[in-house]
């Protein structure tokens, strides 16, 4: 265990690594002089000057590297060009109101997908199997901003149940915060129940069609004993790896819920930091993001060997 | 077996409705896309327009055939660079082998460990949110599970047979690479392509969707969708539409990808 554990933390440092320079390469990457870029087109050559020595633009590229990591180890992102905001409050601000509803949508979606994907892989080629894949599909199909947009038209408009767009904090009212956060976690959770329904059911087939589930049911286990004990539990291994990716992905990919439901999240301000070129943001967003789809992806394989203890001993 | 055959029969036709859509929208649409009425704004759907108007009189039916021109043309050339740029990766990697197999594989390995929209996202904010911009971040994006898959067939094709009885017949390693190795990477590709159409589709319209896709007045589905937020209320048809098209797209593309899964490859079958 704790071979495992070193090992993928060490395999870890190099895409983190990888990620800061990408991150930090970006900025050159744009066309024309970062500093005429923030200042605008008005900038007189000598506040040009100024800021490209507090960026340390004069500076060579590996120094300035070392120098930017170095605060950024610090907890050190910069301000906001347009707030005048630092960086890293700032995004972590955000980055929990993303993460809650994340993590909430994922959960509910797995508690409802996983045993759906199993039951269908058991009844292969079934009734119940046939109309579980096609709704997954189709699921699948609809992308989250339309189906979104189409709940908000339905209960928000229509019927009038829920309210329509904005985020309330837990902290400051927990009953509004929850009446606030229904649709976009429905959303959410109808978006990903698609996907998890079917790998749940791929993986599940790949197992029931292994010889020891053959063999069990030649020394005449029972079925329910032979789905809970050999099938289930090996084919779990997949989709757990899957949800981590999910939750990851999620981190970038909320921006569209966010945007229909004006939810004030990390999705939200990246792309705002994109449209109004606030690099700082971005490269800090980026770097969030990063940082916890690496952790996230660690935390996942180091809980797999509960589902596989076989990965644990290699 | 026969449902699959339904669902191919019925992903393939939705997917030609939509192609034959865009390329009649690239010669003729009911209205022009872009004209600005001034008397039927957020007009309901009738025997005029169709699907209705938008809150500047755009007849929608029009503006949603013209974004499915630039939907389609924005997601072939995105597949397209992510196919060229990663067979290319893929063949120098699996053919070459050594250590420019080494390096590559471990630039594309790292490519591949992050969320394929975050990498989008990031070199957007460089290459600029416009339909190029696009069209590189999303192919570049992608290009690396192209590299992993063509690298995985390359390498097992080298070492067989007919590869070395052509080398020692005195072919070059280009003749070899065109004839007999490009040629068996297409069944998987194929597959690959398919599903990457359809990821072109959803990414780009979630672009325009968030404004840094295509730049209006020009339609796209999703910033049709965006646009019509405000409106919602009282104009139902503007978001119900360009959403309809982007799901059907989608569900056709999935289905059509799913078949030829099952076909090209008969040991995923059922799966």
């Amino acid at each position: 265990m704790i071979r495992l554990l070193s090992q993928r933390l060490l395999a870890a440092l190099p895409t983190l690594l990888l990620s800061a320079i990408a991150v930090f390469a970006m900025i050159r990457l744009i066309p024309g002089d970062p500093a005429a870029l923030m200042l605008g087109d008005q900038a007189d050559p000598a506040s040009l000057a100024d800021l490209r020595h507090l960026l340390g633009l004069d500076l060579s590229l590996p120094t300035q590297f070392m120098r930017w990591a170095e605060r950024a180890l610090h907890g050190n992102l910069g301000v906001s060009i347009r707030t005048g905001e630092p960086v890293l409050p700032l995004v972590i601000d955000r980055f929990w109101v993303s993460a809650r509803i994340i993590l909430i949508a994922v959960t509910v979606a797995a508690a409802i997908a996983i045993p759906a994907g199993m039951v269908a892989a058991w009844r292969q080629n079934g009734k119940l199997d046939i109309s579980l894949v096609s709704m997954a599909t189709v699921l699948l199909s609809i992308p989250s901003f339309w189906l979104g947009l189409m709940l908000l038209y339905v209960f928000g408009l229509k019927l009038g149940m829920l309210p329509v767009v904005g985020y309330v904090s837990f902290s400051e009212n927990a009953r509004a915060a929850l009446l606030y956060i229904v649709l976009p976690l429905a959303t959410l959770v109808l978006h990903e129940i698609g996907i998890l329904i079917r790998m749940a059911r791929s993986s599940t087939l790949d197992v029931l069609r292994m010889d020891y589930i053959t063999h069990a049911r030649a020394k005449g286990l029972s079925e329910a004993t032979i789905l809970r004990r050999h099938a289930f539990r090996n084919a779990f291994g997949p989709t757990w790896t899957l949800i981590g990716l999910m939750l990851g992905n999620l981190l970038g990919g909320i921006a569209v819920v966010e945007t229909v439901f004006t939810i004030p999240g990390l999705g939200r301000l990246l792309v705002d930091s994109i449209l109004g070129r606030d690099y700082p943001v971005i490269q800090g967003c980026l770097l969030v993001i990063a940082f916890v789809y690496v952790l996230i992806n660690l935390v996942v394989d180091l809980l797999y060997p509960l589902f596989d203890p076989r990965v644990a001993e290699q | 077996m026969k449902t699959i055959k339904l669902n191919a029969a019925i992903g393939a036709s939705v997917t030609g409705l939509v192609v034959l859509a865009a390329l009649v929208a690239l010669v003729w649409t009911p209205y022009d896309p872009l004209s600005i009425g001034f008397t039927d704004r957020l007009a309901a759907p009738s025997w005029v327009h169709w699907l209705g108007t938008d809150e500047f009189g755009r007849d929608v039916l029009s503006r949603l055939m013209a974004a499915a021109s630039t939907s389609l043309r924005i997601s072939i050339l995105t597949v397209m660079t992510a196919v060229l740029l990663g067979t290319i990766v893929g063949v120098a990697a699996g053919y070459v082998r050594g250590w420019t197999d080494r390096i590559l594989m471990a630039c594309n390995n790292a490519l591949l460990a992050f969320p394929g929209i975050l990498l989008a996202l990031g070199l957007l904010s460089i290459a600029g949110a416009n339909e190029r911009g696009i069209v590189v971040a999303l192919g570049l994006a992608y290009a690396p599970s192209v590299a992993r898959i063509v690298r995985g067939s390359v390498m097992s094709l080298r070492e067989m047979d007919y590869v070395a009885a052509s080398r020692i017949m005195g072919n070059s390693e280009f003749f070899i690479i065109r004839r007999h190795i490009l040629p068996n990477c297409v069944a998987p590709l194929i597959v690959l392509a398919t599903s990457m159409f359809g990821w072109a589709i959803l990414a780009e319209s979630a672009l325009s969707f968030l404004g840094l896709g295509v730049p209006p007045p020009a339609p796209t589905w999703g910033n049709m969708l965006a646009a019509s937020r405000p409106f919602i209320a009282h104009a139902f048809w503007l978001a119900l539409f360009p959403g309809l098209c982007i799901s059907l797209t989608l569900l056709s593309i999935n289905l059509l990808g799913d078949a030829l899964r099952d076909h090209l490859d008969p040991r995923m079958r059922g799966a």
